[in-house]
């Protein structure tokens, strides 16, 4: 399948430094690889393993300073790239490699066309100008899956969908048949079928074009999906190599071995069951046909249009129960958190709440409601007030709630509150930058634990985070659970996260509910299609699918 | 879009009448005009008679009624001073000011994108450390104060250039320079502020990973996204500007609205004043719709 004797690229003894106030912080440490044509390289690692910087070193994308290149040598087709002039090293990029990155929408420019952003490639390069670049662009667009591209070419980025986007994001970089295409977690914004459609459009270009693929992911299953070889990473150096199906099967180092394990489905029967024990009896949420209609602009001359974000649903959650929502972008599943929070108003509908309709409380009510009810974010970053010590962002809700706690106990209660999450108490005193993702997700379950609450909606809580740390917040919600009897509404669009940890899941789409039951039973027979199709569209490994073998 | 102009035109001119009865008031409290236009020995006869000549006998909720019904009728008044309608007196001057703020702000834009984009592009290069030197300097050195020191070195001192007044191009070295400083310091910051924060966006990322030039990745992709604040600031500058400016047209003898409008205020000439501000206003308005219109033209996810 490859010509390992005489790979593409060669990347040798690679480390890079960045330069900081006090000593340079190694980011890539002796890494090396290799990649030939028609083969599919997997950078596997988490975040900060400096699996993006390697690739982005090879690109040229490093700013030095603050980037310095310390050692080591990327042989490009018998060229070394760092002995290159800064022309004949741009007339690489872009033509004979190219690069993808994760979030398309970011990575567009948003001021210009799609279509204009394409054609640059072709211009600058010199490979056609005009109506020439044009045609070849909408002809490009058309490869890889856009539909009407003589209309969709004069779009701009935000007129499509996130998977339009990385389709054309993916047309940009195969423009000129690049030898290298270097994928940087290219579907990792993205739902999970649109996922398995961008990873069979790589798949058929490489086969198509023949050229090489290194696929940078913190996904297993991605990785395992598309890796003829694999490297793994971890803290800047290469801890494993080998061929994938071997590094899979038979992981060696400790790290790798620990990521598989932590993998949430990869052996239903030997992952630790993170279900409740108690078996709910006690209604604590009843909702009834709880509807959410927007109502899109009206013109002069257009009827009103309504959008049914969340379209007649009835559910319950009963006291210690676990309820995983489950869902695609758009699927309404954060509109329903939105209404029971009380962040959005809802069309019609009930919730009762411990025997009152939460739409029908008055202020007072309201308050002593929220304090019952606290959400987690998927950004905690986003949901904390950067000026914020930790200790002022936990003891908030004891400002809005007076009676929960008297002043002169804030300051055990906080390091109570740190401990019960895992963190230390003296965190107290940081700001939220100074953690590490999961870390703040941490403070953000302390901070909703903080009201003492029967009920904590969880929306996407860990889908920001990395494999082996969405394990450990996934343990930790289970074990406050049942130390403190908690109900959750699990909210993701992964659904292989909540099998061991949901009791029970409901699986929306377009604003309904298509499929509901007991988590061991939808995960043994999904009845409907769309369930089906969810569980289907978890990657598989690449040796088990038949067609690709000896391709 | 039809809806939105429509909208801001209405509220635009809402405000026109807000800002005109507030002038209206503000005036009559510098005084009584007679004191100005008779003779300082004129008899009590003479200013009741001047008085109501002029309509200023009348009680002053009389005279606004008055002044709103001539409004309607485009009846702008007479002026004290030149005997001839106010509003042709301020129609006469604006284009003065008019061509001074183009030219100037035009100026003050296009060389501050160069000079702050150059300077994004090496931050912490020398030319970046002159060039935030230069653009502070400018921003804060009092305009009045160039000027006098302006006129004194080139026109006094060296003789090169004219003191005050217009005619020839040489007059207008001076004032436009005068009035660029402020806009162009202010500028070279924001755009400066803004291409790097674009020069780091992931879309620049992209457009080297596609093997662009560089020129093209700071001028085509980072620089038109750089540039709605600075169209907001430089708007904003505009808007100083289209007002009159006060101090370098009244130092250079420049016969723009602002001087008009100083002149008139100083002689209590309360029809050129009113006229001068409804002048103005309107182009200001105009201006600020102009530039709400030139965002979406900027950026195509902004639509009204």
């Amino acid at each position: 399948m490859s010509d390992a004797t005489n790979p593409i690229l060669k990347v040798d003894g690679l480390t890079v430094d960045f330069l900081s106030d006090d000593e340079p912080v190694r980011a890539v440490d002796d890494v090396s690889f290799h990649v030939s044509r028609g083969e599919t390289l997997v950078i596997l690692g988490e975040s900060g393993s400096g699996k993006s910087v390697s690739t982005s070193t090879v690109m040229d994308l490093i700013d030095c300073p603050p980037g310095d290149i310390v050692a080591g040598s990327c042989l490009f087709d018998g060229v070394e790239l760092s002995a290159l002039g800064a022309e004949a090293r741009r007339s690489i990029n872009g033509r004979r490699i190219a690069m993808i990155f994760q979030d398309p929408l970011a990575y567009l420019n948003p001021v210009y066309t799609v279509g204009r952003q394409i054609e640059e490639v072709y211009e600058s390069h010199g490979a056609a100008s005009g109506k020439g670049a044009r045609a070849k662009t909408i002809e490009l667009l058309r490869r890889v899956g856009i539909p009407e591209p003589e209309n969709r070419v004069d779009f701009y980025p935000h007129q499509f969908s996130g998977g339009q986007r990385q389709r054309v994001m993916i047309a940009m970089a195969i423009a000129l048949k690049p030898d290298i295409l270097i994928a940087d977690e290219p579907t990792t914004a993205l739902d999970v079928s649109v996922q398995a459609q961008i990873l069979d459009l790589l798949r058929d270009l490489q086969r198509e074009t023949g050229m090489a693929l290194i696929m940078i992911t913190h996904d297993l299953e991605v990785a395992s999906s598309m890796a003829d070889r694999i490297i793994v990473m971890n803290g800047g150096k290469v801890v494993e190599t080998g061929i994938a199906k071997e590094v899979f099967s038979n992981p060696l180092h400790a790290y790798t071995r620990r990521l598989i394990s932590a993998l949430p489905h990869g052996n239903a029967e030997a992952a630790p069951n993170r279900r409740s024990t108690t078996i709910a009896d006690k209604t604590l949420l009843k909702v009834e046909h709880l509807t959410k209609h927007y109502v899109l602009a009206s013109g002069a001359f257009s009827s009103k249009r309504t959008f049914k974000a969340v379209d007649d649903i009835s559910f319950e959650v009963g006291r210690g129960e676990t309820l995983g929502i489950v869902g695609e972008s758009g699927s309404g599943k954060s509109s329903v958190a939105r209404m029971l929070l009380g962040l959005s108003v809802p069309s019609a509908g009930k919730a009762i709440f411990a025997g009152e309709n939460i739409f029908e409380m008055n202020e007072k009510r309201l308050m002593a409601f929220r304090r019952k009810v606290q959400m987690v974010f998927q950004d905690p970053y986003g949901s904390m007030n950067p000026r914020m010590r930790v200790y002022s962002i936990i003891s908030e809700p004891w400002v809005i709630h007076r009676d929960i706690l008297s002043k002169d106990r804030w300051k055990a209660r906080v390091a109570e509150l740190l401990e019960l999450v895992g963190l230390l108490p003296e965190h107290a005193d940081r700001y939220p930058h100074q953690f590490s993702g999961g870390q703040r997700q941490r403070i953000a379950i302390a901070r909703a634990l903080a009201s003492e609450p029967e009920l904590i909606v969880c929306d996407e809580a860990v889908s920001a985070l990395d494999v082996s740390i969405q394990a450990q917040v996934i343990d930790l919600l289970a074990d406050l659970r049942s130390r403190l009897s908690l109900s959750y509404i699990f909210i993701t669009h992964d659904l292989p996260i909540v099998r061991h940890f949901a009791d029970r899941i409901m699986v929306m789409k377009d604003g309904k509910i298509v499929e509901e039951g007991q988590t061991s039973a939808l995960f043994g027979a999904p009845r409907h299609e769309y369930t089906q199709s969810l569980l289907q569209a978890v990657p598989k490994p690449k040796w088990l699918a038949s067609s690709i073998v000896g391709a | 879009m039809i809806t939105y102009l429509g909208r801001r035109a209405f509220h635009s001119i809402l405000s026109v009448i807000g800002l005109l009865t507030l002038v209206f008031f503000l005036t009559r409290l510098t005084g009584d005009p007679s004191a100005l236009y008779l003779p300082l020995d004129s008899t009590a006869e003479a200013r009741a008679a001047f008085a109501r000549l002029n309509g200023l006998d009348q009680p002053i909720y009389w005279q606004f009624l008055e002044y709103l019904r001539d409004l309607l009728q485009l009846d702008f008044g007479e002026s004290l001073r030149q005997n001839r309608s106010a509003m042709q007196v301020a129609l006469e001057a604006f284009p003065e000011t008019l061509k001074l703020a183009a030219v100037a702000i035009t100026l003050s834009t296009a060389l501050a994108i160069l000079v702050g984009s150059l300077a994004a592009a090496r931050p912490g290069s020398m030319f970046d450390r002159v060039a935030s030197l230069i653009s502070l300097a400018g921003a804060s050195a009092p305009d009045f104060w160039v000027a006098i020191v302006g006129i004194l070195v080139f026109a006094v001192g060296l003789g090169l250039l004219p003191t005050s007044g217009t005619g020839t191009w040489a007059h207008w070295i001076m004032p436009t320079f005068v009035l660029m400083l402020r806009p162009f310091g202010l500028l070279v910051q924001v755009v400066r502020g803004t291409m790097l924060s674009a020069l780091a966006s992931p879309y620049i990322k992209t457009a080297r990973a596609k093997g662009l030039p560089r020129q093209k990745i700071i001028f085509g992709h980072a620089l038109r996204n750089s540039l709605l604040p600075v169209v907001t600031v430089a708007g904003d500058l505009a808007t100083s500007l289209v007002n009159g400016a006060v101090v370098v047209e009244s130092i250079f003898g420049w016969p723009g609205i602002g001087k008009l409008m100083i002149d008139s205020i100083i002689q209590r000439d309360f029809a050129v004043v009113q006229s001068t501000i409804l002048v103005t206003a309107t182009a200001i308005f105009i201006l600020n719709i102009a530039i709400d219109l030139l965002y979406t033209v900027l950026d195509p996810r902004i639509r009204y």
